[in-house]
């Protein structure tokens, strides 16, 4: 059965993929990708990858959605038609997937559990082990907030850092009080006159933020965490502000707090490394936070992921708040 | 079997070649971006299956139950997938810059203004 709901899903794929290679318009080809990106999400579930699954529905279907379209409506959405360049690029692209299928060929079979990749020492700590020593049910938890600390924190870090870079190239300059210097140009964004999407998003966004918090502190015993959370609060935000527009969702979030919190999130995370190595741990050794070991284990855990929440969270809305406020603010003068 | 068990690499192979090719052929620059998050997701979708185990379950500990799936895998991906949109987005903001700059979004045309200047 499962194998036949793969089959079904991947032919799905295959056929918005060629679909978004075929599209012109701009609009489409956006719509298309947030198709793939819900389509991948039902392969991640039928993979068991739970959590995965969780962040790309909202993440690939919601967010990265929302910000093509708003990169669009302030470009245009159409594509100049001209003659398309097609024989180097396919060229390319054939000997690449030739020679990666070619590669497959030694590959262990999918699904096969002798292959590598289960076998060794590592799969197997993270799998029985893992249970002994942290007593968490959920093992993406402990894995990503403890035993691979460090590189979550790497990657909370890269997404504070392009949350930075999104405000420095299209967010507005501020005087010291929070006030924008620029003026608005345009109208503000919202769905003033789609009275049924008014009322049932304003039905669906509690719903929603509930759910991340949620997904936030349950994370220890089913699939979510702080990246997933985040991103769900971030979509409840963004529906927000799709509907009510950006004054509104400014007022709700306010930037200067979003700011902060951007920074709050990492410095917790950071924080706590520190006072493990005040404690006389290493740095990330969260067993020294409580008497217990296992204890000490879970406070840290618990904490980390709320670090990786909270940036999360603060900085996708910042994205999506920055990309409609930049339309809102409508067409730049060149400033020399 | 045989041809099931590599079926769905073949697969995932097509879809990155899918969005490879649209980041080589596009001149539009938000197209360009979606084929970079089509090479981008597809990638994910590979790397998690690699994790799969045939009859295994969710990495979730349960009554009764011994064989998992690899969680490893969905760690990576996880953190990934959240990387993935904040990189979109200075892609898709610099896009903006460009646009405000130029004129326009389509390589050839900004090609030929730097020529011009």
């Amino acid at each position: 059965m499962a194998q036949i709901i793969d089959i079904v899903l991947l032919v799905f794929l295959c056929t918005v993929a060629v679909a978004t290679v075929r599209m012109r318009d701009l609009f489409g080809i956006a719509m298309l990708f947030g198709i793939f990106s819900l389509l991948s999400a039902s392969v991640f579930v039928v993979l068991d990858a739970g959590d995965v699954a969780m962040t790309e529905a909202a993440v690939g279907a919601g967010l990265t959605t929302i910000l093509m379209l708003s990169t669009l409506a302030a470009t245009g959405s159409r594509a100049h038609p001209r003659a398309v360049r097609w024989k180097l690029p396919l060229f390319v692209v054939t000997v690449t997937g030739a020679a990666l299928v070619y590669a497959t060929t030694d590959m262990p079979r999918f699904g096969d559990p002798n292959a590598p990749v289960q076998t060794h020492p590592v799969a197997k700590h993270y799998i029985e082990t893992s249970q002994e020593e942290t007593g968490i049910p959920n093992m993406v938890t402990p894995l990503l907030a403890s035993y691979r600390g460090f590189d979550t924190l790497g990657e909370t870090a890269v997404v504070f850092t392009a949350g930075i870079g999104v405000l420095a190239l299209i967010g507005r300059r501020r005087k010291k009080d929070g006030t924008p210097v620029d003026e608005n140009h345009g109208e503000d964004i919202r769905a003033e006159h789609h009275a049924v999407v008014r009322v049932v998003g304003k039905i669906l966004i509690p719903a929603i933020l509930l759910y991340a918090c949620y997904i936030q502190a349950h994370g220890d015993f089913g699939p979510g965490g702080g990246f997933q959370a985040g991103v769900v609060f971030a979509s409840g935000l963004m529906l927000y502000l799709l509907l009510f527009g950006v004054a509104a969702a400014a007022r709700v979030a306010p930037f200067a707090v979003l700011e902060r919190l951007i920074a709050l999130g990492l410095l917790l995370y950071g924080g706590i490394g520190v006072l493990n190595m005040m404690l006389g741990g290493n740095f990330l050794d969260y067993r020294t936070l409580a008497e217990n070991a296992k204890d000490g284990l879970h406070y840290g855990i618990i904490l980390i992921e709320l670090g990786v929440g909270i940036t999360v969270a603060a900085v996708v809305t910042t994205l999506v708040f920055a990309f409609a406020d930049h339309l809102q603010r409508g067409p730049v003068h060149r400033q020399d | 079997m045989e041809f099931f068990g590599l079926f769905n690499y073949w697969v995932f192979i097509f879809l990155m070649m899918a969005g490879f090719y649209l980041l080589l052929s596009a001149r539009n620059l938000v197209k360009k971006i979606v084929g970079l998050n089509l090479f981008q997701t597809s990638v994910f979708v590979f790397y998690v299956s690699a994790g799969k185990v045939t009859g295994g379950t969710v990495p979730i500990q349960q009554e009764g139950i011994t064989s998992y799936s690899n969680p490893l895998p969905h760690v990576l991906i996880l953190t990934a997938i959240v990387v993935g949109v904040a990189s979109t987005a200075l892609g898709l903001s610099l896009i903006l810059k460009i646009k405000d700059t130029y004129g326009t979004m389509e390589e050839d045309e900004i090609d030929s203004l730097d020529v011009a200047t």
